[in-house]
Formats: structure tokens, C-alpha cells, sequence
């Protein structure tokens, strides 16, 4: 039962979607406590580059989420402290070749439309915005909305802003329900919390918390490589990719891809994501992965093939079936609300996030229509104990 | 005064002279670009990224990149790892040691 030490909500995962979700629902007058099986950003969101990135997604649900998250991290810059590293230093998306550039046109076209901002580069304007960048390509489009944080500060500023409870290297080990089968609550190794309502942020591991409500989250992992190189002056503005970096995003293969994202760091690194791969848990390091990295950011940054790569980090992105991320209430098991899934994109989607969530825990109307995030949408996930939760 | 390798009872197989930032300075196989450097007296040849503070070596042993210089015009060398080499040209690094990229 819960009692008056009892928190309004509990989340589910220390992670940037995590903090997010505390940070909001703070906001609108809840207590929060946060559990962890890790520390925070122990997940995907330290093994991240912190991208908020608009320009890689194509008109739809996700760029909603996107073009909110892109204002409201604006807001968050001003309120979180500067190890944030909140930088709108935008982003440039290059085709190599003339179908290419059509094709990026057409994408941007549609993206116009839903409020992005999005501008064709002529060839020979593309060394003014990159100096560095090679020669020969066909043009490109230039998205001043496109940002980036430090994503593991981003996490922990953001966690401490929202004043939650944080109970770290404390395992979800079951749900707590209700008579009436309601989740009111969760049991951890160190005990039990009681509250009204409980937030599944865990990310690549948010399906195993499904499980435990005997609902079913189909996240995957989706494995990906950021090399790092020693610290350089400014070499890279923006955030610079190749066109084909869109189309291996919203790809369904399991084979590895690469397409070189190359950005600058305030810190002097320069990070070269992102391969995508999917080997389940597999934490080996791939040689292959990283060579055909290095080998793209040196035909997109010449430069780059004169300096070295220091060290490599790796993660898994939690990934659905149709590439948008669950958020909202279970209508399969009442009391437990879903806010994970977001693939490679959870820093830059995890504040509209937040506050979509934290609408529909105080009941307000959520800013954006949640129905393409229902958590239920991948059906067959009803167990007999928890069908009687009809109403959403 | 004694030297740590009079104490050992060693002789370096050969001497020769390191170019540091125009000067010559004395040099035995096997010692490391920073033990070279300061047994010429010289205890900073690198100043940081921001701020431009004087640095060289700290840890010693490799763990602590305080002691990067440029080698032959490659940067971010750890001095107190690198042998010193007949031939070697070190120059004293400023900030990332690669400002001829800019």
C-alpha cells in the first residue's frame, strides 16, 4: 500500500529518457524516485554521441518528437548547467552525387512541411560551412536545428535538476500490483516501492521489464561503434554525415552498416559514429566496424586520415519493430507507463518524451497525438493475468 | 652527485645528441625522449589546451598523457615512454600540437 513516504511514480532506468521523464513529471507537481540497476547513463545513453538531430528523420511521428525535443532542449540549455555542452551548431547532410541529391530533396521537401528547417547547399558553397570538407560532392542541405549535448551530463544534470530520489545499483526484480492487478509499484533487491504509477525507461532492456507486468515490448539492440580521435582544434562545425546515413536508420537489415557521422567535441575529440549491427548483447569488439568508420570519415574529412583515432566505445540502441519508441500508458497492465525504445535517438527525443509522459501521468492532454507510440501496437502481448486492463 | 644509472652500475652502449627546439642536447640509448629532457634541465615542453599552462612529465609511466610532445613532427607523443633515437627532432607542443591542421 502505498503510504506518505510512497512516491507519486517510480522510473524505471537512469538514463537520459529516464532523467527526462523525472525531470517533467517533477515539473508538473509529482514526486519522483528513480531506480537503477546501474549508475547514471550506464546504458545506451553514455554510449551515445548526444545527438538532437532532426535532419535524419523523414516527415512522421518520430520528427514531431523531434522538432518538441529540439525546443525544449533549447529551454533545458538555459536552466541546466554548461557541462551539458549544449552546442545548436547544426547539422550538414552531403550527396555524393546528383541522385543522390534528389533524392535528399525530396526528404527535405517533406520535412519543410512538418517544420523543419532545412536548406539546399550549392557545391561551392559547402567549404564555407566546412572547410575541411572533400571536394566533389553534388550539394548538400544545411539544418540549423540540428544540436548535440554531452550525453551522459546531459543525463546526470538533468536528473538532478528534476530533484528525484535516485536509487542507483538497485535491480527491478518484479512489479507490485494491486488487488485488482493494477501496478502499484516495484520490488528491487533491497526492498519494495510503492507508488502510483511506474515508468519503464530502461531502454535496450525494456522489454525484460514488460515481461515482468507479462506484457510484451519487442526491443532489440541494435549495436553501434563511435570512434574517437586524439583531441584536435576545430576542425569539424556541424554535424557532418553522408546521405546514406538516412537510409541505413530506418533500414530493417541485421548485416552491418556504416555510414560515417563526423562532429567535433568542445573537449578536442572528434567523434566518428555510427555502425549499426545486429548481434544481440554481443559486446566483442569489431575491427571491421571500425576500419570502414575511419575509412568514411577520411573520404568525408581528408584531414582526418592525419590524425589518430585514441579509443572506441560501443552500445546497444533499443530498437522496435517499425523504428518509433513506446511512450504512454499500457493499456494491458494499468499502472505501468512505457517511455523507452527510441533507438538511436533517445538523447535528442528524450525531453518531448518527458513531458508527453508527464501530460498523460497528471492526466493533461499530451501535446502530441501519442497513438503512434502506443506500447501495445506489436499486439499478442496479453497474458491471461493482466487482460482485464481494457481501458487506456 | 650520483646518477640513477652510476647507482645500477651501468654504461649507456651509446651517446649522441637530441634536437629539442634548436638546441643539441645530450642523449643515451635507452633513455626516454623526457628523462633526456630533464637531464637537461627542462621540465615543461608542452602547454595545455586551454589556458596554455606549462606541462611535461607527471606520472612517468605512460598512465597520465601530461607529457605529450612532438616527435619528428608527429604530436601527442608520451615523452616518458618514447625512446630517444639518433636523428630525433622534438619540438615543444602547443594545445592539440596539430594547430598546421587548422
Amino acid at each position: 500500500m502505498p503510504n506518505r513516504h510512497s512516491p507519486d511514480v517510480v522510473i524505471i532506468g537512469a538514463g537520459v529518457v529516464g532523467a527526462a521523464c523525472a525531470y517533467y513529471a517533477a515539473r508538473a507537481g509529482l514526486s519522483v524516485t528513480v531506480v537503477d540497476r546501474g549508475p547514471v547513463a550506464g546504458g545506451t545513453t553514455g554510449a551515445g554521441e548526444g545527438n538532437l538531430l532532426v535532419s535524419d528523420k523523414e516527415a512522421g511521428p518520430e520528427l514531431d518528437l523531434a522538432l518538441l525535443s529540439t525546443r525544449l532542449w533549447r529551454e533545458l540549455a538555459t536552466e541546466l548547467p554548461p557541462e551539458t555542452e549544449y552546442e545548436p551548431k547544426g547539422g550538414l547532410v552531403v550527396a555524393p552525387d546528383e541522385t543522390t541529391l534528389k533524392a535528399l530533396r525530396t526528404f527535405a521537401e517533406g520535412q519543410r512541411a512538418a517544420g523543419v528547417d532545412a536548406r539546399e547547399i550549392a557545391p561551392d558553397d559547402l567549404p564555407a560551412l566546412e572547410p575541411h570538407l572533400a571536394a566533389g560532392f553534388a550539394g548538400g542541405f544545411h539544418y540549423p536545428q540540428d544540436a548535440q549535448v554531452q550525453p551522459a551530463q546531459a543525463a546526470a544534470r538533468l536528473l538532478h535538476a528534476s530533484g528525484a530520489a535516485t536509487r542507483l545499483g538497485e535491480e527491478v526484480t518484479a512489479l507490485l500490483t494491486g488487488p485488482d492487478g493494477t501496478v502499484r509499484g516495484v520490488r528491487t533487491t533491497r526492498g519494495e516501492i510503492a507508488a502510483r504509477a511506474v515508468v519503464n525507461a530502461a531502454g535496450t532492456w525494456g522489454g525484460r521489464i514488460a515481461e515482468l507486468a507479462g506484457v510484451r515490448l519487442p526491443v532489440l539492440p541494435r549495436r553501434g561503434f563511435v570512434l574517437v580521435t586524439e583531441p584536435l582544434p576545430r576542425l569539424v562545425r556541424h554535424k557532418v554525415y553522408a546521405a546514406d546515413y538516412i537510409a541505413d536508420v530506418a533500414s530493417d537489415s541485421a548485416a552491418l552498416q556504416s555510414s560515417a557521422v563526423v562532429e567535433g567535441t568542445p573537449g578536442g575529440p572528434v567523434l566518428i559514429g555510427a555502425t549499426r549491427e545486429r548481434v544481440g548483447f554481443d559486446r566483442s569488439l569489431s575491427t571491421e566496424a571500425l576500419r570502414r568508420l575511419a575509412g568514411q570519415a577520411a573520404a568525408l574529412f581528408p584531414v582526418l586520415g592525419e590524425v589518430r583515432a585514441l579509443r572506441t566505445y560501443h552500445g546497444f540502441r533499443p530498437y522496435l519493430p517499425d523504428h518509433l519508441p513506446a511512450v504512454g500508458p499500457d493499456p494491458r497492465a494499468p499502472g505501468l507507463f512505457h517511455a523507452c525504445g527510441h533507438e538511436g535517438a533517445g538523447i535528442g527525443l528524450a525531453p518531448a518524451t518527458g513531458l508527453l509522459l508527464a501530460d498523460v501521468l497528471t492526466g493533461a492532454r499530451p501535446a502530441l497525438d501519442l497513438a503512434p507510440f502506443r506500447p501495445e501496437r506489436f499486439g499478442d502481448g496479453t497474458t491471461s493475468h493482466a487482460a482485464n486492463g481494457a481501458g487506456a | 652527485m650520483s646518477e640513477p644509472r652510476d647507482l645500477v652500475g651501468g654504461a649507456p652502449e651509446t651517446s649522441f645528441t637530441l634536437d629539442f627546439d634548436g638546441r643539441k642536447l645530450p642523449a643515451h640509448s635507452g633513455q626516454s625522449i623526457a628523462a633526456v629532457l630533464w637531464s637537461a634541465g627542462i621540465t615543461a615542453w608542452r602547454t595545455t589546451r586551454q589556458g596554455g599552462a606549462p606541462r611535461g612529465a607527471f606520472c612517468g609511466i605512460g598512465s597520465c598523457y601530461d607529457c605529450l610532445v612532438t616527435v619528428n613532427g608527429r604530436p601527442n607523443q608520451r615523452a616518458c615512454l618514447l625512446p630517444a633515437r639518433p636523428g630525433d627532432t622534438v619540438t615543444p607542443q602547443e594545445g592539440t600540437g596539430h594547430g598546421a591542421l587548422v
